[in-house]
Order: C-alpha cells, then structure tokens, then sequence
C-alpha cells in the first residue's frame, strides 16, 4: 500500500515536471511582493535593445548597479529595474509587448509592465486613446509645455494620440543627412567641402544632376532605391489610413518615389545588386571595395550601421545636407497604464529626456542627436567638444540642427510599419522588372489584406 | 488469489505511465486542434492592440480563403516539392542500390551514410540563411564564378523565378536524400537475398535486376517515402521563409500555404489561419488515410503479385 501511494506521487511529480516545462511564460517569480509600500520594489521596461538601459545608466543618478547579464539595474532605494528585452526583427518585440499589455490588468503589482518603448514606426499603435496603454504624461505630473518646452515640436506630436494629449517622450531626435565619401567626391567634384557638396546635392533636380556626374565617373549615388524611401515616404501629406477608416490611401508622394526610383535604377544611379536595405548586399555596399558615393542616414545611422561597416580608415565619410529634410526613426518612451511605480518612471522619463545637462551628456557619450532645442544649438556651435572622429573632425551637429529644426512630421497612423515594409517589397519586384506596375500594386494590396485583415479597400493616387 | 492481484496491477502501471503522454497529448495538441477548427468559423484578428471578435462568421473564412490565391501558393508548394523530391529520390535509390550490392564492395560505406545524413542535421533554417549568403548577389559564390570567368555580371540568383525555385528544391534536396537513402537501403537489405542469387544464376544483369527485382519489391517503401514526402512538403516553410525573408519573392512565386497560413498570423488573424489550417488538415488527412492504406493492406490495390509479396516481406 505504501509503495503504491509512493508510486503515485512519483507518477503526479512526473506528470507535473512534464507539464511545467511548456506552461507559465513571464511568470518568474520576483523577490519582494507588493504589499510592502506604494511604489512597487520592481520597475519593469520592456525594449528592443540595450540602447534605453544605456542611457538610464548614464544620466539616471538613482542607477546603483547593473547586473553582469545587464538584465536587472538596482537603484540606490534598492528597487529593482527589471529589463525585458526581445529583437524587433519580425515583430517579435511587438508580439510579446502585446501579450504583456493585453495582460496587464490581471498581472500581479511587480509583473506589470511600468516603462515600454516604441518605435516611430509603429508608436501609434500605441498612443491611440482608445486603447489607453501608454499613460498621458499629465497624469504622471509631467506638464509638456513647460517640463519638455525645450523638444523639437515633431517628437511631440509624434507621441501624442488624436486628441493631441502626449503620451510619451523621447530623448533622441533623429534628424536625417546625407553622408558621402570624400574621395569619391574629390574625384568626381573635385572637392570634399561639405558646403560644395552640399551645394551639389541640395535639392532632387540638382541631386539628379549630379548623379549623371556621378555615372560617368563610375559611381552610383545611392546603394537603394529604399535609401531614398524616408525621405518621400516620411513627408506624406495624409495618413495612410486615417482614423477609424478602413480604406487605405496610397500618397503621391509614394507614388512619385516608385516612379522616380525606376527611372534612377534604370539610369545605373542606384547599385541593381543591393536589394532593399538591412541586408549583407547592402552592408557591402558600405565598405571601402563599394562604389556608393553616398548614404541617407541620421545620426543613429552613422553610428550604428555606416561606421560598423566600414572597413577603411576613419574620417573618409563627411556629412551635409540632405535633398530634402526628413526624420527616421527615434525611440520612445512611454509610460505604461497600470503602472505600479509612477514616481520612478517620472523620475526616469524626465531625467532621460527633459534634463538639459543630461541630454548634452547623451549626445556627448552616445553621439545622439538629442531632443533639446537650444542644447542642440550650442552643440552645433562647439566644434571642439562634438568633432566626430569617423567624419574627419567635422561637426556633424551643424548640420543636424538645422534640418532637425524644418522637419514636417508626417501624419501617422497604426497601420504604417506594414505600408511601409509592403509597399517596398511590393514594388522592388517592379523595380527589377519581375513584374509590371499594375501587378506590383495588386501584390501590395493582397500582401497589406494579409496584414492588416480590417483594411478593405487601397486608393491609388491620380 | 495474491498472483491474480498482482497481474491486475501490472497492467494498470502500465496505463498510468502512458498517462502523462496522454494529458500533454490532451492539453497542448488536441485541445488547440479543436480550437483551431472552432476558430475557423470566426472572425477574430487583431488590429493595433485591439481584439476584434471573435464573432461567429460560419463559412466566410472558408469562401473568402478559396477566392485568394490559395490555390496559386499550394502550386507554388508543390512545384518547390517536385524539384526538391525528383533528385532526392533518384539518387537515394542509387545510393541504396550501389551501398547494399555486395559485389560492388565499397570501402567507407559507414563514413559515406554519416556523411549523406548530416545535412538533415543541420537546422532547416541555418541551412537557409546560409544559402541566402553564398548566393547572394555580391556573395561568395558569384565571386567564384565571377573569378573563374564563368559570368562577366553577377547572376541574380534570388531575383528570379527560376534562381529561388532551385534554391529552395535544391536544399530540400541535400536536407533529405541521406534519410530516403537509409530508408530505401533499410528496404532492400529487406529483399531475401535468394532472389538475387537466383536471378544471377538465371543470367540477369544489373540493369534487370535493378528494375526487375529490387523496385518492384521495396514498392510499399518507395510509396511510403513518397508520401510522407508530400506530406512534409505540403508543410514546406523554414527554407523558403528565410530564404526569401518571407516575402516569397519574386511576385509571391515562391510562397508555399504555410507561408500564406504564417502571414495571417502576423496580424493574429486565427479565424482566416484556422480556416487554411483545416484546409491543409483535410488534404493532409487524405494522405496519411493512403499511407495506410498502403503500408497495411496487402490485397485490394495494386496487383496480386504485390501482395504475396509483401507477405513475404512481411514474415521474414
């Protein structure tokens, strides 16, 4: 009789250990439960990268410590930042935010997420206000027109939701420049004077011109026709969908992209091998064997993408304006509804992205483009303190600060990350000559179908 | 009466030690099979972090998935099949035949079987990924060719129709010839040797024997390899998806139904994803029930000559 009953345990301990392993994502446990005090003892931010906890390390004076993994940060109070980190590649860090909001409401005090970011292409998503995951600031106390007076005015309207009610804010602005290679301007202009080159490059018709230069001394100007999608695609006129629509609307601009990309691929201004961008071809296209005169990147580009690719030696690159002004990217911060520590995220939000002094500090360190308007000024003015290595010396804050200051954020909406990757595949087969243009357009709209299930109708311009 | 009891127990340990198959069976594949099927009567996606549905919507997802170009991806699964699976057989069988004749007498059989296995060793999708580097345009092997005076451009291999398809039909076929060889070898390893002594003595040669005796006898093998084959490239994914970064490109001709089924779920869309998975149930189910038919039945089909052959088979 005992030997069976001993059995049995055995048996249920098995069948327990079998199960376990499958079940109970997220659902480790955490030191210190809730019940001690207001604030809760775990700060839980959800990112894509190291990049937010980087910065909070710098600036944040509560940081104590960051363990080896760089997977928890203790603050001097001794609560606990608790990093949740997934790749953004495939939507991957969007599925598990998604899981962790949609649980938020049941989740115990020190599992629910308190501090999330987003990115520009997808932050719509969640500002929206009827779906009221990412707190507005006034509720944390933090007045935007007087706290973060000194932000570029787009970053602004980027993070609010329709109701022009800001729920989020970023530290970093991401200003996009043009940056080419010297010696491959000397040899076809004859000079690597930012100002002449810039002068070369300062609008799509004198850019065009220049390009043909380019092409007779064996150069292409850009690597992709997608280099240049930022700038048509970031400065639409309309949203792709507009609020509570179904029907999703092409912009002109889009269209003037495909066609001018066409005729550029076709006049040899563009590398036919490098297809699209984020891949190894384009990559290759960075180093120093390339014939791609030049990139459209901004600041994070340069630091992140170009000089890793590099091969050659520092200060071949230089910067100047680009033929259009645009802005790519830029990470948000947002605090999330539910939180159970609203007086650290308040602390962080502001210390990471209101602090004039830490701000400058970001830019120093981390080479941002940061989101203070008169630091951002001063710093285009300091050669000495903001002179980039990789551009020879030269200060890439002057030209940043001007763009930065004429950028037309264009209107978002959710659905822009899929437009935005869709209609660039979509047409890249057009652009190859694997399909023709009415065919590349009926991809698009099966593909953003696909997508977005809710999407009934796509209205091309004209 | 003590020796009665204890035989009463012994088969009731046996029940309960296959009882946790049966609950992780119950909970984590039929539960969401059930699910899968009931799901696909609705409409239920997500938009943005909004949950629409599930509203029951009957057979639209159904309707609506046969009006797609469903048919066009399943198509394109069963060309990316054929390409891959022609060669895999053909050389699996030769390699089977040449591996098991003993007078052919080949030295570092063991090594050669562990060498023409171990690509299906590797993860389907690093094998993809380290395609998708060596062909591509500025990759290692255009550089070859290129060096070699072969082309004077680089070949576009994953521009076109023809490039992608071949690709993909030619990983599928290093992943799986090595594990059709070892199967086809296990089959004609089966073949009473007799047989072949005989048909020497009768004045066979090897082309005879080989189309004589050896196909026709490992028949019920070779129809087993075939479709489980079908079946396992009707779940075609990994290889395109990375290869293409699931894109299917170009112009979707290389996007198989499980690729179709993983771009609904990027919008959580159960309902329409259910719908094509029940699809690919049914027609999945429809090969297994021939496979059994096959491996199990020994008279109805084919002829009677191969069925008393096969019990042949069967009692040795």
């Amino acid at each position: 009789m005992k030997r069976r009953v001993v059995s049995i345990l055995l048996m249920a301990a098995m069948a327990a250990g079998t199960l376990a392993g499958c079940g109970g994502t997220g659902s480790d446990s955490q030191s210190g439960s809730a019940a001690s005090a207001e604030e809760g003892k775990v700060i839980n931010i959800y990112s894509w990268n190291n990049e937010f906890r980087e910065r909070v390390e710098l600036v944040y004076s509560e940081v104590e410590k960051t363990s080896e993994d760089g997977t928890v940060t203790t603050l001097k109070d001794g609560t606990e930042i608790h990093w949740i980190i997934n790749p953004n590649q495939d939507g991957v860090y969007q599925q598990k935010l998604d899981e962790a909001l949609l649980n938020q409401g049941s989740a115990a005090a020190d599992d629910k997420v308190d501090i999330f970011l987003t990115e520009t292409d997808y932050v719509n998503k969640y500002t929206d206000a009827a779906a009221d995951v990412a707190m507005p600031l006034t509720d944390l106390g933090i007045d935007p027109d007087t706290d973060l007076a000194d932000q570029y005015s787009f970053t602004k309207v980027t993070a609010s939701d329709m109701n022009g009610v800001q729920r989020g804010s970023t530290w970093q602005c991401c200003p996009g420049l043009l940056v080419y290679r010297r010696d491959i301007a000397k040899d076809v202009f004859g000079t690597d004077d930012p100002e002449a080159v810039g002068e070369k490059v300062k609008d799509w018709d004198t850019l065009k011109a220049t390009a043909a230069e380019l092409k007779a001394k064996g150069y292409y100007t850009f690597a992709s026709y997608a280099d240049t999608f930022r700038l048509y695609g970031n400065s639409i006129d309309a949203p792709w969908v507009s609020e509570g629509e179904t029907v999703l609307k092409v912009d002109p601009k889009i269209m003037n992209w495909v066609n001018d990309s066409k005729e550029w691929l076709d006049a040899g201004y563009f590398n036919p091998t490098v297809k699209g961008q984020w891949n190894s071809d384009w990559n290759q296209a960075m180093g120093s064997a390339s014939k791609v005169f030049a990139f459209l990147f901004p600041a994070w580009g340069i630091d992140f993408t170009l000089s890793p690719n590099w091969d050659g030696e520092s200060g071949a690159w230089a910067v100047t304006n680009p033929p259009q002004e645009y802005n790519w990217g830029g990470s948000y911060v947002h605090a999330c509804t539910g939180t159970d520590n609203p007086q650290h995220v308040k602390d962080i939000i502001l210390a990471v992205t209101a602090d004039k002094d830490n701000l400058l500090k970001i830019s120093k360190e981390k080479t941002d483009f940061t989101n203070a308007q008169t630091s951002m000024r001063e710093a285009a003015e300091d050669d000495a303190n903001f002179s980039s290595e990789f551009l020879g010396g030269q200060n890439p804050f002057k030209y940043f600060a001007p763009v930065a200051e004429n950028i037309k954020i264009a209107p978002l909406s959710a659905y822009d990350q899929g437009c935005v990757e869709l209609i660039q595949n979509s047409f890249s087969d057009y652009f190859q000559g694997q399909v023709d243009y009415d065919k590349a357009k009926a991809n698009f709209e099966t593909a953003i179908k696909e997508r977005y299930p809710e999407i009934t109708e796509v209205q091309w311009p004209e | 009466m003590k020796q009665k009891r204890k035989k009463i127990d012994y088969s009731k340990w046996g029940y309960i030690f296959i009882l946790p198959f049966f609950a992780s069976f119950f909970i984590f594949s039929f539960v969401p099979l059930v699910d899968t099927i009931r799901y696909s009567f609705f409409e239920y996606y997500r938009s943005g972090i909004k949950e629409i549905g599930p509203n029951f919507i009957g057979m639209e997802n159904y309707i609506s998935l046969l009006k797609s170009d469903m048919l066009k991806y399943a198509g394109n699964t069963l060309i990316l099949w054929i390409i891959g699976f022609i060669p895999q057989i053909v050389i699996a069988l030769l390699l089977a035949s040449w591996f098991v004749d003993s007078r052919l007498k080949i030295r570092g059989q063991q090594f050669f079987k562990v060498v023409i296995y171990l690509p299906n060793l590797i993860m389907a999708s690093a094998f993809a990924m380290l395609f998708f580097t060596l062909f591509s345009t500025n990759g290692p092997v255009n550089a070859i060719l290129m060096s070699m005076g072969i082309t004077e451009k680089e070949i576009d291999f994953m521009g076109s129709v023809f490039g992608t398809r071949s690709l993909v039909g030619l990983m599928n076929f290093l992943m799986w010839f090595g594990n059709s060889t070892i199967m086809l070898m296990a089959a004609i390893m089966g073949i009473s040797p007799d047989i072949f002594e005989a048909s020497e003595i009768d004045g066979c040669n090897s082309k005879q024997r080989f189309f004589r005796i050896t196909l026709p006898l490992i028949r019920p093998i070779l129809a087993y390899t075939l479709i489980n084959s079908i079946i396992g490239g009707l779940q075609m994914f990994d290889v395109p998806q990375i290869l293409t970064n699931g894109q299917g490109n170009p112009d979707r001709t290389s996007m198989t139904l499980i690729m179709f089924l993983n771009s609904h779920l990027k919008s959580k869309n159960y309902g329409m994803a259910g719908a094509l998975s029940v699809y690919l149930f049914i027609v999945s189910g429809i090969l297994c029930f021939m496979v059994y038919r096959i491996t199990n039945d020994d008279d109805s089909d084919g002829s009677k000559k191969a069925a008393k052959k096969n019990k042949k088979a069967g009692r040795r």
